[in-house]
């Protein structure tokens, strides 16, 4: 009877879970009570050029190099971008290109460290005084030490931390919420070092002025919460609250955090700072808080490795570029039978893996290792959609997805996009609700390309036209100084001869 | 190849269990229709649902397409909802007929499941209609009539009405039919007689009315058994209630309104409401969700439409009823519907440009 109300509820409008639509995933959190273990360190790190959202990265030692436990070795060339750090101390034996975990199967530049098993360190200058430091600087600290987002995102995280005259922070909220099944790396992070996440969120409020703090945890991690609250307690903060959330799939999704919290959409195209929001995850935090206090750069994370078919799960801390093979034989999985899959990330948004010679990334939340049969796609089978509506009812972001998928299969770009195609956050409620197991993510992953590529080649003839058009005007303009030039030549000929002539 | 990304979960629904579902929701109905009709409601709705499978099945092989579909339920619950639809005094053949014309016509001829423009059912329905007017309009006194002269519950009578109409019985037709509450009606006023004598003539009682002890189609007559499976289908979230409340809402208050206007010219709203296959209809035609529009929004839209058209047509049109009608003209607007209707999307503040 609940459920029925709640239901109704849902369809007169009423958004309990704080933001339209979502659905209810199954939890299947089997490492929630598993610490945090380390993962020994393998033979060999990989460390991709790009483990970021933005721009790729080159590498700034050579073959043969010692480098540090610590020590850069890429540097960012764009803006939108963090750089790589090594972390073991030992020595680059090669550099070059290889798989990483990418649903276009291409590889990537990438550096080879063999760990010479010492611990040797490189550090910058801790800041424990950092509030007395500027906030320029802070950000300059968060940007060397390639910290990027930790939920999943890898969007780098000194470019939201700007203040902004027209844009004030208002709030500062604290992603806790980790909605994807299986997932518990938030979780443990919470129960294990929560004064840690506190001084990180300080450091934060301290360098975008917030004026109030929110901490959100899903419901479901009652133990979390009550972790969460102490800590705030000892650490003597005051506007800071931990608020717990309803579990609904997608809450810990940054729009629907923000319009469950303050009731406010991001407008399209905008980022949460133009509605006074900066969002950032709990791991993200801490990360910040070991850049900043001990001038740690990011250099490991923790994942959740994880699944039905994993015989010993965990929570282990991984540094980067830890080959996947070496982490699942850590945990029991020594070869990959045929019919068992390895996804990166949780199920409803990571990828699954072809390979599991890709190495651990800063966007690496999970390894799952699950049976065919748990598979959407290996154990259903596209049918005819049935109209049900039932994608639109659970879509956060409130599009109408059988109809964009229609435009999207039937290569109507413009259409699609006039549906809105690219504000969809590729979720993935939609395909879990069709009835038809139709794979509606994918039709809008491959709207997206196609678009992106249209727009692409848009833009080359568009300047190639300029081009074209600035060299005929060259041209004529050349063309009309020789005859302005010949002109004048004939004039002074004939001038001249005239005076021959007299 | 399958196509495997992410998400790599899936809740577990599906088309079968869909159809499942509405089969479900629709055994009340089909149990008072064997209570009110006997062996009559079985034999029709057993050739009815059997002829649809069937009739797919050769339309699959026959296309060299997969046959897999015929086992999604679609076919049989088209099969069971015309049965539903169905006069009981149809002879088999014209069952035969109209569950041939269902799956050909309003079906497989667009392409198969989820394709079709129209609900098969009641497009086989109207087909139905049109062929045979006076067959499709020729109701049997109900078993909970104590005037019903032939015996239903006795198997071998229902055959042979089934299989040869009422000659075969030597029964008259007068002497075993009736007309139903909305024809009844009708035919009073062109005779001038208004509404409230016309409903003193027929007998009528509300709470007949809805249990559904009077003439009419197999299925349609119980607005008790359809509200039933109705709630499961809202319950289950197999629909959601904008269509039937927006059609009923609607029905209801544009007969409130001409009813306290002129009561002897507009039947009042709870006799619409009751009345004909308005019930079945709204929970079951109108929601079809092959045929109707996907944003709630656009649902909405659509139930004040049938709403409107089937009011009109009961009031001011030829055919008695007009629920069928207004469902499959409705139809027509789906994709007009849905384009115009979709929801604002996250975090754009005006309705974008809807004519792109
Ligand atoms: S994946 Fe896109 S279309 Fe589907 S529910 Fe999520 S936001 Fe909506
Ligand atoms: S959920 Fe699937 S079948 Fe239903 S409307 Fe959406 S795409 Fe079509």
């Amino acid at each position: 009877m609940p459920a029925l109300l709640k239901r109704l509820g849902q369809a007169l409008g009423w958004m309990p879970a704080g933001f339209f639509g979502g659905i209810e995933v199954p939890d299947r959190k089997l490492t929630a009570n598993e610490p945090i273990r380390d993962c020994p360190v393998p033979d060999v790190l990989i460390l991709p050029m790009k483990q970021h959202i933005g721009e790729q990265c080159h590498p700034c030692v050579h073959i043969g190099d010692h480098v540090l436990k610590g020590q850069k070795i890429a540097a960012t060339e764009g803006y939108v971008a963090a750089p790589v750090h090594a972390p073991v101390a030992g020595k680059v034996v090669k550099i070059e290109e290889h798989r990483i975990a990418h649903p276009s199967g291409l590889g990537l530049p990438c550096i080879f460290i063999e760990p010479d098993g010492s611990d040797k360190e490189h550090r910058y200058d801790p800041l424990p005084d950092w509030n007395t430091r500027d906030p320029a600087e802070l950000r300059e600290r968060v940007r060397e030490c390639g910290i990027v987002g930790l939920g999943g995102a890898v969007f780098p995280t000194f470019i939201k931390l700007v203040r902004d005259q027209h844009h004030p922070i208002k709030t500062l909220i604290l992603n806790g919420i980790e909605c994807e099944p299986y997932l518990t790396t938030d979780h443990r992070l919470m129960l294990e070092h929560a004064d840690e996440i506190v001084r990180g969120l300080s450091i934060l409020r301290y360098m975008v002025s917030a004026t109030e703090c929110v901490i959100a945890i899903e419901d479901n991690k009652q133990d979390a919460v009550e972790v969460m609250r102490q800590a705030i307690v000892r650490a003597a903060l005051s506007g800071v609250r931990v608020l717990a959330m309803p579990t609904r799939y997608p809450q810990g999704s940054e729009k629907q955090l923000i319009e469950s919290i303050t009731g406010k959409q991001v407008p399209a195209g905008k980022l949460p700072v133009h509605i006074g929001v900066l969002c950032q995850n709990v791991a993200t935090a801490r990360a910040v808080y070991h850049a900043v206090e001990h001038g740690r750069p990011l250099t490991e994370r923790i994942v959740t490795v994880s699944g039905e078919a994993m015989p010993r799960p965990g929570n282990l801390r991984i540094p980067f570029g830890t080959p996947v093979r070496f982490v699942l034989a850590q945990c029991g999985l020594e070869d990959i039978g045929d019919g068992v899959h390895v996804l990166h990330g949780g199920p409803m948004m990571g990828e699954r893996l072809r390979s599991v010679d890709v190495p651990v990334v800063k966007a690496t939340n999970g390894l799952l290792a699950l049976y065919e049969g748990q598979i959407r796609g290996l154990n259903t089978e596209e049918q005819p959609c049935i109209h049900c509506g039932h994608c639109g009812e659970v879509c956060p972001i409130r599009l109408v997805p059988n109809l964009l998928a229609d435009h999207c299969r039937n290569d109507a770009f413009e259409r699609a996009e006039a549906y809105q195609l690219f504000d969809c956050i590729e979720c993935g409620c939609c395909s879990y609700v069709c009835p038809s197991s139709i794979p509606l993510v994918h039709y809008f992953r491959y709207g997206k390309g196609q678009l992106a590529q249209i727009r692409r080649a848009e833009a080359f003839a568009e300047e190639s036209r300029r081009r074209s058009e600035a060299r005929e005007r060259r041209l004529a303009r050349e063309r009309e100084a020789k005859q302005a030039r010949r002109r004048a030549r004939k004039a002074s000929q004939s001038a001249k001869a005239e005076g021959g002539e007299t | 190849m399958p196509i495997v990304s992410s998400p790599y979960l899936h809740g577990g629904d599906s088309i079968r269990l869909t159809m499942m579902s509405v089969i479900l929701a629709l055994l009340p109905a089909s149990f008072m229709a064997i209570y009110l009709f006997g062996w009559l409601a079985v034999f029709i709705i057993t050739v009815s649902m059997i002829s649809c499978v069937l009739t797919e099945w050769l339309c699959l092989r026959w296309m060299g397409r997969s046959t897999k579909p015929v086992w999604d339920g679609s076919a049989a619950l088209s099969g069971l909802l015309l049965a539903l639809t169905l006069p009981p005094t149809l002879p088999w053949w014209m069952v035969l007929l109209g569950s041939i014309f269902a799956i050909v016509l309003g079906k497989q001829v667009y392409g198969g499941l989820g394709y079709n423009l129209f609900n098969p059912a009641l497009s086989a329905r109207v087909i139905l209609l049109i062929s045979f007017p006076l067959q499709m309009t020729t109701w049997l006194m109900p078993m909970s009539d104590p005037r019903a002269a032939v015996d239903l519950y006795d198997a071998a009578v229902a055959w042979s009405l089934f299989c040869s109409g009422p000659q075969g019985i030597g029964q008259a037709l007068d002497a075993i039919t009736m007309a139903s509450p909305l024809g009844h009606v009708k035919t009073e006023w062109t005779v001038g007689v208004g509404v409230t004598d016309a409903l003193v003539h027929y007998n009528y009682s509300y709470l007949n009315a809805f249990l559904g002890l009077e003439a009419g189609s197999l299925g349609e007559t119980s607005a008790l058994a359809l509200l039933i499976g109705g709630i499961y289908l809202l319950a289950r979230h197999t629909i959601t209630w904008h269509i039937p409340f927006a059609y009923l809402a609607t029905v209801a208050l544009l007969a409130a309104i001409f009813n306290s206007i002129d009561a002897e010219r507009f039947a009042p709203p709870m006799f619409h409401l009751l009345a004909g296959g308005l019930m079945l209809c709204a929970f079951f035609m109108a929601t079809d969700p092959v045929s109707s529009p996907v944003t709630p929004l656009g649902r909405l839209i659509f139930g004040v439409g049938c709403g409107i058209l089937t009011w009109c047509i009961r009031t001011f049109g030829g055919y008695p009823e007009g629920a069928m009608f207004a469902v499959l003209l409705m139809n027509c607007a789906v994709p007009l519907i849905d384009h115009y209707c979709r929801p604002r999307v996250y975090g754009h503040s005006v309705d974008r440009d809807a004519g792109s």
